[in-house]
């Protein structure tokens, strides 16, 4: 088989459907990661509007051009669209499309996983969309603090389009993490070891994890806040037992973090692309990876000064004023770690490098200003003004768009196939870096001067006439250059103009696919014996097109790929990915049909969905798999390897893993939420407790048991050959009783209306419930899978996923049960 | 503190210009040990070091702490009005002006009767958080008689524009008058 024959029969293996239709069906990370691009940018483009109208608005005093009930959703909006809507999916967008190219592969690991991601994001995003243009938007700031947004002081549907919105956008994320952390951890080019990995992807394995455990502490905030307003239970109203401050801290959990998920991507871009254009190598490779991690677990213990104004004890206030301080080091390591790279090399002054020295400028500031804050006495005068607002610009626009700019430039070539005709990205550069400086700088000083954030208007005698001025000119500046940069892309778009191959002289492998690549990316796997393996080996990209790496010989119709050991990167698997399906899109509508119940509150379509939701999950991994052992399959170079159902460790029992963390996270922030309530709010002890109960001790304890013994039991006999369904029956008795024990426990609590006890205790039991009802239905699946003849002793990788889940389902309600009943056999 | 910013800002910038400076070949510019642990670990670690300690010297100053004479005062806010209350004139209260007496340290206790506020006089102290349920207290002293402006800083939906409210100190006679209860007399 020569190249182009090659080219034409993997071209139609892995394409999409033909024509725009194709979107809805596409699974693969080609398309998906340009469609999550395309989506972001277009929230950006929303969102800096929405900016402008801030700009206008505060340009003059008393200035008339919307009143506070629109100019509230307004701000609240342009800064959930910019964190929610615009940033975090544009770095799953980038990530998603530029990590299998760098590592030498040909997809992620879960295909339709990112495309369901994809939709949730489409149709989450939409809700909100909606809720701007029918006037009805969210209103109570970005943070969302109750009891402002609490049904009493926010009676509308505003509050509910962006619990409910933003938690089904959030989907998208965590399914993005688990794809990206399993894809970084086992999907990479044979020999590519983890000190052999590009830089980029060790910073969005860093940025995964933070996501997994940054995330649901949110996520459970917007359930208890939504569920406060659907159904009255009371987590934040201290009349009963709740506290608004237990919101702060679940949001700050994640508020903080987030900005480090922004950052870390942005810093992997900078790591990326400034070595290149100093045509050397990155400068203390294993620091910067060392620091990378550092920011990322400092940034968990830092929340805390989102807070320093609502009365935490002086202790806590050193406390984490000295740990906010302290993230400086592991990011001046970064920062220097850059300004030595371009010492060690020969800078130039290249389109991306302009915008990495935008960064530099701006980021360091942002920094500094950031330092500032965590002085305690400082932000407790200019906490909730202008120069907070200003601040976090600096770090936001600096640290992250700036960046993404450099990105764009860099990378667009490579997915385009083009060069740059018109020089305007100069002057576009030009235009930003002075649009933002004076913006934004200008705000600090309003801020110095006392003028509070959010405010709809001032009036002359306040004294920020001018200041605001200036910083709506500059931000009209701003917003010129950005449209240059639109304006650009369109050109690039329009303009054939071919770009020469690897054209910034890179090492990394993304270099080394046809420029635009094709939608397998590589012909053949590369084998990586080089961190930049295209600087070892210019000849690669030809090499690869011929066939001469792993799997250059197509396999029937079949998407194909390695999966490798963690640390060595040693080849241990042979993978098949399914192909175009519009399971994602119609699971995805699905789930969106739950939330939409219940933002319009008809409740009884919630139930349904969710059924809906299970049956569809059910095909999803139905359709995988085979009725035979395919036994050690060839996979070129001499070399032979089990596929993925006839392993231990599957892709499944991997993602589950790490699914889990972010599960076992959620679960964690619950606890905290009920300690914290226990022991801060004000109307603790509850009036009533809970009535302990011997028999659900005992049915809990038989349940957890069997759901720990039931899997392994199932293992054990489909390894030796005998039938498994008994050991998986014995698991799914154990959920059914575990189910059972705790439905009997909440008969026994208090109204969950009544007080905060109650309530918590309602959503403790509803989480093991639900566990309960996933494992149970994992077993099920599992004797349907085996009487329909989908294992055997060699196909065995379904069966090892269901331990995993037994076990956790099993702890959780252990702890549920210690967590209901200690309390009150102690009192 | 700005200047010591100012001073970080341009030494890193003229480290990335300086960058540019074409050098002889082969010469080496400085390794990992100068870049991550000189520059990227020491540094930082001894500028934070100084600011710490700057900002709890500065914080300790501004606890509250047991003086003889301090007087306590009551601040609840509502959407869109505080009220003030004096433990010392039961049954008094002042809606959108706080009097106190000038050159005496002042207890403010503060908490709201909806959603979360913020008491921030900026001349006087900083903010602090009026939280359902909770009740912070907020050393202010004004030093001088006069009148000082203050506002809630937390932002607390329509109506936030405009919540503002005014401190009144007085002077030693004015406050007598005030504690007698004769308003009049008191001095705006
Ligand atoms: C395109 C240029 C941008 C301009 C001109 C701009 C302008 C502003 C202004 C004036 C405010 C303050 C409103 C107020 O509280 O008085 C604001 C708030 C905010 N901005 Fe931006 N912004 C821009 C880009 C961004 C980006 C890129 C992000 C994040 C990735 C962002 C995130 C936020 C957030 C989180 C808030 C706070 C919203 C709230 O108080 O609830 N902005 N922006
Ligand atoms: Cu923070």
């Amino acid at each position: 088989m020569n190249a182009l024959a090659r080219h034409r029969r993997l071209t139609a293996i892995w394409s999409s459907r033909p024509g725009w239709k194709g979107l809805f069906s596409t699974v693969n990370h080609n398309d998906v990661g340009l469609m999550f691009l395309v989506t972001a940018f277009f929230y950006f483009f929303v969102a800096g509007v929405l900016a402008m109208l801030i700009r206008a608005q505060l340009a003059t005093p008393h200035s008339a051009f919307a009143g506070p009930e629109i100019y509230n959703q307004i701000f609240t909006m342009h800064g959930t669209l910019m964190m929610f809507l615009f940033a975090i999916p544009a770095i799953e967008g980038m990530a998603i499309y530029l990590l299998p190219k760098m590592l030498g592969t040909r997809d992620l690991a879960y295909p339709r996983l990112g495309a369901y991601g994809y939709w949730c994001y489409f149709f989450g995003g939409a809700m909100l969309l909606v809720s701007l243009l029918l006037g009805i938007a969210p209103d109570g700031g970005w943070f969302m603090y109750p009891p402002l947004t609490g049904k009493v002081y926010s009676p509308g549907i505003n509050t509910d389009f962006w619990l409910l919105g933003i938690t089904f956008v959030e989907i998208s994320a965590i399914s993005a993490a688990v794809e990206f952390t399993v894809s970084i951890l086992r999907y990479r080019a044979p020999g590519m070891s983890l000190s052999k990995m590009p830089i980029f992807a060790w910073y969005m394995l860093v940025t995964s994890l933070m996501i997994l455990t940054g995330f649901p502490p949110l996520i459970l905030g917007s359930i208890l806040l939504e569920l406060e307003r659907t159904f009255g239970l009371p987590f934040f109203q201290v009349e009963l037992g709740g506290d608004s401050l237990l919101w702060q801290h679940l949001f700050w959990l994640f508020g903080h973090p987030e900005v480090y998920i922004i950052f870390l991507p942005a810093a992997g871009v900078v790591s990326t692309i400034l070595p290149v254009m100093a045509s050397t190598t990155l400068l203390g490779y294993r620091y910067v990876v060392a620091a990378a991690v550092a920011l990322a677990i400092l940034s968990f213990g830092l929340w805390v000064h989102h807070m320093f104004t609502t009365g935490i004890p002086h202790m806590g206030l050193a406390f984490f004023s000295a740990a906010s301080t302290l993230v400086a080091v592991p990011t001046s390591v970064q920062v220097f770690a850059w300004i030595g790279t371009l010492w060690k090399g020969r800078p130039q002054l290249r389109l991306p490098m302009l915008h990495i020295l935008g960064f530099f400028a701006t980021f360091v500031i942002g920094g500094l200003t950031g330092v500032m804050v965590a002085v305690v006495p400082f932000d407790w005068q200019v906490h909730d003004t202008a120069f907070v607002t200003a601040h976090l610009h600096y770090v936001l626009f600096g640290g992250f768009v700036f960046p993404l700019l450099a990105a764009l430039y860099y990378w667009l070539p490579l997915a385009t196939g083009r060069a740059r005709f018109f020089r305007l990205g100069e002057v576009a550069f030009a235009l930003i870096f002075i649009g933002f400086h004076v913006t934004f700088l200008a705000m600090h000083f309003a801020g110095l001067m006392g003028q509070r954030r959010r405010i709809s208007t001032y009036s002359p005698e306040d004294g920020w006439t001018a200041i605001n001025l200036i910083s709506s000119i500059g931000g009209f500046i701003l917003a010129f250059g950005l449209v240059m940069v639109l304006i650009e892309v369109v050109l690039h778009l329009v303009v054939r103009h071919r770009a020469p191959r690897n054209l910034w002289r890179a090492g990394t492998l993304e270099w080394a696919t046809a420029m635009l690549p094709p939608a397998y990316n590589f012909a053949s796997l590369p084998e990586v014996d080089d961190r930049e393996p295209l600087r070892a080996d210019p000849d690669l990209p030809a090499r690869l097109a011929r066939g001469e790496g792993y799997l250059g010989e197509p396999n029937g119709m079949m998407r194909e790929t390695l999966a490798v050991d963690v640390a060595s990167g040693t080849p241990e698997h042979h993978v098949i990915y399914p192909g175009n399906t519009h399971l994602p899109i119609v699971l995805a509508a699905v789930t969106g049909l739950f939330f939409l119940a219940l933002l319009l509150k008809v409740l009884w379509v919630a139930p349904l969905a969710m059924i809906g939701v299970a049956v569809l999950a059910w095909r999803w991994v139905w359709v995988l798999g085979r009725r035979e052992d395919a036994g050690a399959v060839s996979v070129g170079c001499g070399l032979s390897l089990p596929t993925i159902a006839e392993v231990d460790r599957p892709p499944g029992w991997w993602g589950s893993v790490f699914l889990l963390v972010a599960d076992a996270t959620l679960f964690g922030s619950l606890l905290f939420g009920y300690a914290f309530l226990w022991t801060i709010a004000p109307g603790w002890p509850p009036p009533e407790w809970i009535a302990p109960s011997a028999i659900v001790v005992a049915l809990a304890g038989v349940g957890v048991a069997l759901s720990i013994i039931g899997p392994f039991f199932a293992t054990r006999a489909n390894a030796g050959g005998s039938n498994p369904a008994v050991g998986l029956a014995l698991s799914l008795a154990g959920s059914a009783a575990i189910a059972a024990a705790l439905v009997a426990m909440l008969m026994m609590a208090p109204s969950p209306t009544g007080h905060a006890y109650g309530a918590t205790l309602l959503v403790l039991g509803g989480y093991g419930i639900l566990h309960a009802i996933v494992v149970a239905l994992m077993a099920a699946f599992l004797i349907a899978r085996v009487r329909a003849g989908y294992t055997s002793p060699r196909r065995r990788a379904e069966i090892a996923i269901l331990p995993v889940w037994g076990a956790y389902g099993g702890g959780i309600a252990v702890v549920i049960l210690l967590a209901a009943y200690l309390p009150v056999a102690l009192s | 503190m700005l200047a010591a910013a100012g001073a970080i800002v341009l030494l890193v910038a003229a480290l990335i210009v300086l960058a540019w400076r074409r050098q002889p070949a082969g010469a080496k510019r400085g390794g990992e040990r100068v870049w991550i642990f000189g520059l990227g670990l020491a540094f930082p670690a001894v500028v934070l070091a100084a600011l710490l300690g700057f900002g709890l010297v500065i914080g300790e100053r501004l606890m509250p702490r047991t003086a003889p004479d301090i007087l306590r005062v009551g601040a609840e806010a509502r959407r869109f009005a505080w009220t003030f209350t004096y433990p010392d004139l039961p049954g008094r209260r002042t809606d959108g002006v706080l009097h106190v007496p000038a050159g005496r340290p002042v207890d403010v206790a503060i908490t709201t009767a909806d959603v979360i506020h913020s008491f921030w006089v900026p001349r006087l102290a900083g903010k602090l958080d009026a939280v359902p349920g909770h009740v912070n207290v907020l050393r202010i002293e004004a030093e001088q008689p006069g009148t000082y402006q203050g506002v809630s800083a937390e932002f607390s939906g329509t109506g936030y524009d405009g919540f503002a409210f005014t401190v009144v100190a007085h002077a030693p006679d004015d406050w007598a008058a005030f504690m007698s209860g004769n308003e009049t007399e008191a001095r705006q």
